[in-house]
């Protein structure tokens, strides 16, 4: 797995033992129980953010330890995501892919940059933002222009764009599908769809 | 001080495995590829990066389908075996609250402590030559946090809190089950090992096997005589290790070491 | 859900059928565990593997994928039999006592209305016989041979224990013995929930299956009951709130999207707002103009004036009779009908339906945009041959695509705030932990950007018409990046004339005095802030309501038809579990379903509905008034109820060459999909901690059926329907007994899914296999109950 150096650098270096008051007689087997500090707690001064769960709707709540107080010149980094006990729904428990959201967040896997496939093409191509949504921008204006229908065969004004579908995904919040149907609107989609429909 | 204890309800497991995942994610475990052993079973036993193991069992009890799903880990002796036979001063420690925890910069990687162990339980690396395994979160139990898994445990399956309450918790539910058709309902706590601060409750008391629990646990002679009578013998041959590795090929045979990656 | 997942604990018995919340809902699920551990509830689970739900539940029932509906309809048969019902509440909140009009009735598998030619069916029997005044005529004795009741007795009749039996599989004691569980809830002071999930809704006959179990719940009087209801659990984040906010097929808030048909706002308005049925119904639906100008009002802002009809004109019209939903889009595109393609965050060769012609549809188009945290299937379809070769090999070549793609990286939910809402109805806010990785982007800010700048486009160079874009209202302080916060205040509505957010959807007007981008959240953000962030944990009634922790919709109300919950004087059927009381001026408890401080006499506990009672006889669904059972589109067994009229004959389906359909001859075996525990549906191949808790794609095999193949746990083995083959090693267990069927033994296979050709681990799509068949009321696709064959590989 190539996370696994990265998410054993800092905690592992960091989690110092300390090996406290151990009692050793002689050669010893001293069988008394011996009194240890334990290992310092690896979420000591994280700052922590109220979420919500991503994945099935239950709905749980979960709190995002991340690196850092919020100063100036820290880029917050995840690392460690653990249940709200605050939440009726959940009070804190969590499943297994819940608790292991930070592998989810801090992840080699994820996109960093836009890319692009040119028609025929074998590979993705990076592109800058500005010159993909430029590009988007005009391919959907040409074929808006090209196949928007204003009126139907009975002169009906229905003002309908059938060449394009959009799909919106299950993590999508409220307010970005609400943004997703103003696009839509705009542009007159009527294929619009979602996960809920699966 | 009160000693702390971990009470698994078995009859509420639903093998979620969030104890497992909660378990390598506080401790920050390196990932390993489950494999497949047609079963939902994907890790095959406890390992150096994996204390904390919901062993999946096919059964069935009086003609009907069972799925038995038990969480296995360090059972937190009282009289630990483990500290019995460890030779390596302040490698295995037991705190004050009942926590048995190794600590793996004073291990010496003989492994005796496997020997010792009537559970099965620690696992020594290939990579590191150390031995490790459940901690219980000594260190968020240190400031006032509960365990990693008995946090995350979704149907409160796991619960932690002082050994004698838990105790308490546990027989009540027994008798509960009793009353509700399950007859052989019981409490396991290992009174072999002079009870442990682990403290399961089953539907089938009769049959720990099933649930992959020994029927009766003890320690392995060999190093109750070490740590007992012979001790001085034991204070001799640390250097040499001579009669760890005896112990050890009288219980289990040759030493095996478990690959973390 | 008509509760929540608190309200679970109230329960005295759980119908875990169509769900397997112990797997895929594990959270959710605690709930169920106290139900049992402090009330002593029963668990009962029927499907058709023993999974880890039925682990530990008091009674499992194994059945046949795709006959739950024979299943309910037994319950149905068995509590009317034995009187189990619970009368009191049948008579005052259902239609049972309404008379049906002369001429409805069922034969040979089709109701009345049956059009062949045009495959659906013409309603004008299904009507409600009706007085003078245009009300419907009830009988309160239910006697009248044609009142709902007696309909409701005749039609299943037909559904006996042994019928059930010989359907689904199971033997007719074990039916039995289930049944006499779930019958206990029909007293008064007892409660049942049923808790069902995709298992319920992915069949060619799902919304009438969930029908059932709601007509069920209501003749058991478990509607509106703290511990009652029925309860969709969900299976993602937010697809509640997507489903709230709108589809193909309407607007926001469950306003219908309007048609060709309807040209003026005026026309919109009079479809769409029904006319009471009862004298005694709220009929709350009479409010369909508030919401629908407060809405344009919201789109269109200044543009939108009352002589405009608020910029009604630009809301797009479909065709009367066309359907772009997921199935049919996916159709259209595929015969090349589509240019563009637009995803935020979803996965269609994943998990669409017939994996082969996901691809296929894709390669046909002009261009395409994904924005995603991972390189999906779908982003990477192009490439199918080479990343799935041993499932696509004759894919086209890459050279040979023409589809233009834009993959764009967007931020995850941790790096964005905004809400979702979860199954129990309840939004809920959450705040950005961190920044997304590199250059990736929140999902408003790559939405502002593309819809800024084709606005732009269109300012500059003009181009056909350009109206709808231009008076969109987009004046966020940060247009390229809006805030959220913003955005939601937006859709909780404002009153224009004072200035102030609207506390609630009562507060709307058809003036075009207010905005309310979704009427149905209204009173999320109010002059008081946002109820959403809300983290109070007061339980003040001890039914686990929760009213103060975030918001839930409708106005923060936690039980639906919580007016249902008492008898017609107001009283509670349970004193202990009674959601709202009447003190004589006022309801006090939970948000009430009804008006505040009416009698309880003044209206019918069902306001929304202009029966204002709910219907157990249902003109609404496409393939009849009342729940039958159909087989799967790809069966075992022909229909033992009406063999000529298998599946269900108003099914979605297509003709296309990748459309194929198998017959059991060649398909011999039962196959479902299913969900781990382990992984979160296609994104967790992406993350390395639940590769190690299930790493591997696999095919739970029967014992019995692997014995017979010769085939051993691990050992690879080949699944193949008419669509497409899935390879992966056999687990052979005990979970899933061989069912006896019509007088045949009957195998199922079960395949989870998760894997893919994208990601950490991967694995086949399971979707290769299932096939393009759809509920022709919902649009969900058949995954459920389709037909395999398996070999060793």
């Amino acid at each position: 797995m190539n996370d696994s150096v990265s998410r054993r650098t800092f905690f592992r270096s960091s989690a110092l033992r300390a090996t406290g008051a151990l009692t050793a007689t002689g050669l010893g087997f001293d069988l008394r129980p011996a009194v240890a500090a334990a290992r310092e707690l690896k979420i000591a001064r994280t700052t922590q953010t109220h979420s919500v769960c991503p994945y099935c709707a239950v709905g749980c709540s979960v709190v995002i330890h991340t690196l850092g107080d919020k100063a100036r010149n820290v880029r917050p980094t995840v690392v460690h995501v653990e249940g709200d006990p605050d939440s009726p729904v959940n009070r804190g428990t969590l499943c297994s892919k819940g608790i292991s959201l930070k592998e989810f967040i801090v992840n080699g896997e994820r996109l960093t940059r836009p890319l692009y496939r040119a028609p025929g093409a074998a590979e993705w191509k990076p592109i800058a933002w500005d010159e993909a949504v430029d590009k988007i921008a005009r391919r959907i204006k040409e074929t808006r222009d090209r196949t928007f229908v204003e009126k139907d065969e009975q002169g009906r004004v229905v003002n309908r764009l059938t060449s394009v579908a959009m799909i919106g995904g299950c993590t999508d919040t409220n307010e970005i599908n609400y943004l997703l149907g103003k696009l839509r609107y705009g542009l007159g989609i009527i294929a619009y769809e979602n996960q809920a429909r699966l | 001080m009160r000693k702390v204890a971990k009470l698994i309800d078995t009859t509420l497991c639903i093998g979620c495995k969030a104890c497992e995942m909660a378990c390598q994610e506080w401790n920050d475990q390196e990932f390993t590829l489950g494999t497949f052993r047609n079963s939902y079973q994907t890790m095959p036993d406890l390992a150096p990066n994996f204390w904390n193991l919901i062993k999946f069992n096919e059964t069935d009890f009086h003609g009907a389908e069972a799925w038995l799903m038990t969480k296995y880990q360090c059972m937190h002796c009282a009289e630990a075996g483990c500290i019995k036979a460890c030779p390596a001063p302040g490698a295995i420690v037991q705190l004050d609250n009942g926590i048995v925890d190794f600590h793996q910069e004073n291990c010496i990687g003989c492994g005796y402590c496997i020997t010792g162990c009537p559970f099965d339980v620690p696992r020594l690396s290939a990579k590191t030559k150390k031995v490790y395994k459940c901690s219980l979160c000594s260190d968020r139990v240190a400031v006032g946090l509960e365990p990693a898994c008995i946090k995350a445990c979704p149907t409160n399956c796991l619960t932690f809190g002082s050994r004698d309450d838990l105790h308490y918790m546990a027989q009540r539910r027994a008798e509960d089950l009793k009353k509700n058709g399950f007859a052989e309902a019981g409490v396991y706590d290992g009174p072999g090992v002079g009870g442990t601060n682990v403290i399961y409750v089953l539907k089938h008391a009769d049959r720990p096997d099933a649930y992959g629990l020994p029927k009766d646990p003890s320690i392995p002679w060999t190093v109750s005589l070490w740590k007992g009578p012979l001790k001085w013998i034991g204070n001799v041959v640390f250097f040499g290790g001579i009669l760890g590795a005896l112990v050890h090929y009288i219980k289990v045979g040759p030493k095996e070491s478990h690959d973390g990656g | 859900m008509t509760n929540g997942w608190t309200d679970v604990a109230n329960t005295d018995v759980v119908l875990v059928m169509g769900g397997n919340p112990a797997e895929n809902h594990p959270v959710g699920f605690r709930f169920v565990m106290e139900a049992r551990r402090h009330r002593n509830a029963k668990l009962v689970v029927v499907d058709p593997r023993f999974n880890r739900t039925a682990a530990v539940a008091d009674l499992y029932v194994p059945m046949r994928s795709g006959t739950d509906i024979a299943f309910l309809g037994g319950l149905i048969h068995y509590m009317l039999e034995r009187k189990l019902y619970q009368e009191e509440y049948v008579k005052l909140h259902t239609n049972a006592p309404f008379l049906v009009k002369e001429g409805f009735g069922f034969e040979d598998g089709y109701f009345t209305g049956w059009d062949s030619e045009k495959k659906r069916y013409e309603k004008s029997t299904w009507q409600y016989e009706t007085d003078g005044s245009g009300f419907a005529k009830v009988d309160q004795t239910l006697e009248n041979p044609r009142c709902v009741f007696q309909l409701l007795k005749k039609h299943y009749s037909r559904y006996t224990s042994q019928a059930v039996a010989n359907i689904c599989g199971c033997t007719a004691e074990e039916f039995e013995r289930a049944a006499a569980v779930i019958c206990s809830t029909g007293k008064p002071d007892r409660s049942g929930t049923i808790l069902y999930a995709l298992g319920w809704t992915q069949h060619s006959h799902s919304v009438q299956l969930i029908h059932t179990a709601a007509m069920m719940q209501l003749l058991l009087g478990n509607i509106g009951m703290p511990g009652g209801g029925v309860n969709a659990q969900r299976g993602h984040s937010n697809i509640q709130g997507a489903t709230d906010m709108g589809a193909w097929n309407y607007l926001p808030g469950y306003l219908k999207m309007p048609g060709a048909n309807h040209q003026t706002l005026e026309e919109y308005v009079k479809a769409f707002t029904p006319k009471p049925i009862r004298p005694n119904a709220m009929n709350y639906w009479s409010n369909t103009s508030k919401f629908m100008v407060s809405l344009l009002k919201a789109y269109y802002g200044k543009s939108a004036t009352r002589e405009n009809g608020f910029g009604y004109v630009n809301i797009p019209k479909a065709a009367e009779g066309a359907d772009y939903s997921w199935g049919h889009f996916f159709d259209q595109m595929h015969n090349g009908r589509m240019e563009g393609f637009i995803s935020f965050g979803m996965n269609p060769v994943a998990n669409g339906p017939n994996s082969p012609k996901m691809l296929d549809a894709l390669a046909k188009l002009k261009w395409m945009v994904v924005v995603e945290n991972f390189e999906t299937e779908t982003a990477a379809f192009w490439n199918a041959r080479k990343l799935g070769a041993k499932y696509y090999p004759n894919f086209v070549d890459p050279a040979n695509i023409q589809t233009e793609a834009f993959l764009l990286p967007a931020a995850c939910f941790a790096e964005k705030d905004g809400c979702f809402v979860n199954s129990s109805r309840w939004l809920q806010w959450k705040y950005a932990a961190a920044p997304p990785p590199g250059d990736a982007k929140p999902d408003q800010e790559i939405i502002a950007r593309i819809f800024l700048r084709v606005r732009e486009l269109y300012r500059q160079e003009g181009g056909k018409a350009p109206k709808p874009l231009l008076e969109m209202t987009w004046d966020y302080a940060t247009p390229h990046s809006p805030s959220l916060e913003e955005v939601a205040r937006e859709v909780n509505g404002r009153d224009l004339t004072a200035g102030k957010q609207v506390s609630g959807f009562g507060e709307l007007k058809d003036d075009g005095s207010t905005i309310s981008g979704n009427w149905l959240y209204s009173g999320s953000w109010t002059e008081t802030g946002n109820q959403m962030a809300r983290r109070g944990q007061e339980d003040p009634t001890g039914l686990g309501l929760y009213s103060n922790w975030s918001w839930s919709w409708p106005a923060n109300r936690r039980i639906l038809y919580n007016r249902a919950a008492e008898n017609a004087e107001g009283k509670g059927w349970d004193p202990l579990r009674t959601p709202i009381r009447w003190d004589g001026e006022r309801w006090t408890g939970d948000v009430p379903d009804y008006k505040k401080d009416a009698k309880p006499t003044d209206y019918g506990a069902f306001i929304m509905l202009p029966e204002g009672v709910a219907k157990l006889f249902s003109q609404d669904l496409v393939e009849g008034p009342f729940p039958e059972h159909y087989e799967p589109v790809e069966s075992p067994v022909a229909n033992p109820l009406h063999r000529e009229v298998s599946s269900n004959p108003a099914a979605g389906l297509f003709h296309g060459a990748l459309d194929k359909l198998g017959v059991s001859k060649d398909y011999p075996y039962v196959a479902l999909t299913f969900r781990l525990t382990e992984h979160f549906h296609y994104w967790t191949k992406h993350v390395a901690s639940g590769s190690e808790l299930q790493s591997n794609f696999f095919v739970e095999v029967p014992e019995a059926l692997a014995r017979e193949k010769g085939i051993q746990g691990g050992d690879l083995v080949r699944v193949s329907s008419a669509r497409g083959m899935v390879e992966g090693p056999a687990l052979v267990t005990r979970r899933i007994r061989p069912l006896k069927v019509d007088g045949k033994t009957v195998y199922q296979v079960g395949i989870p899914i998760h894997w893919g050709f994208a990601g950490r681990v991967k694995g086949p799509l399971v979707n290769n296999l299932t096939p393009s068949a759809f509920d022709p009321n919902s649009g969900t696709p058949e995954y459920k109950g389709f037909l395999v064959n398996l070999e060793k590989a």
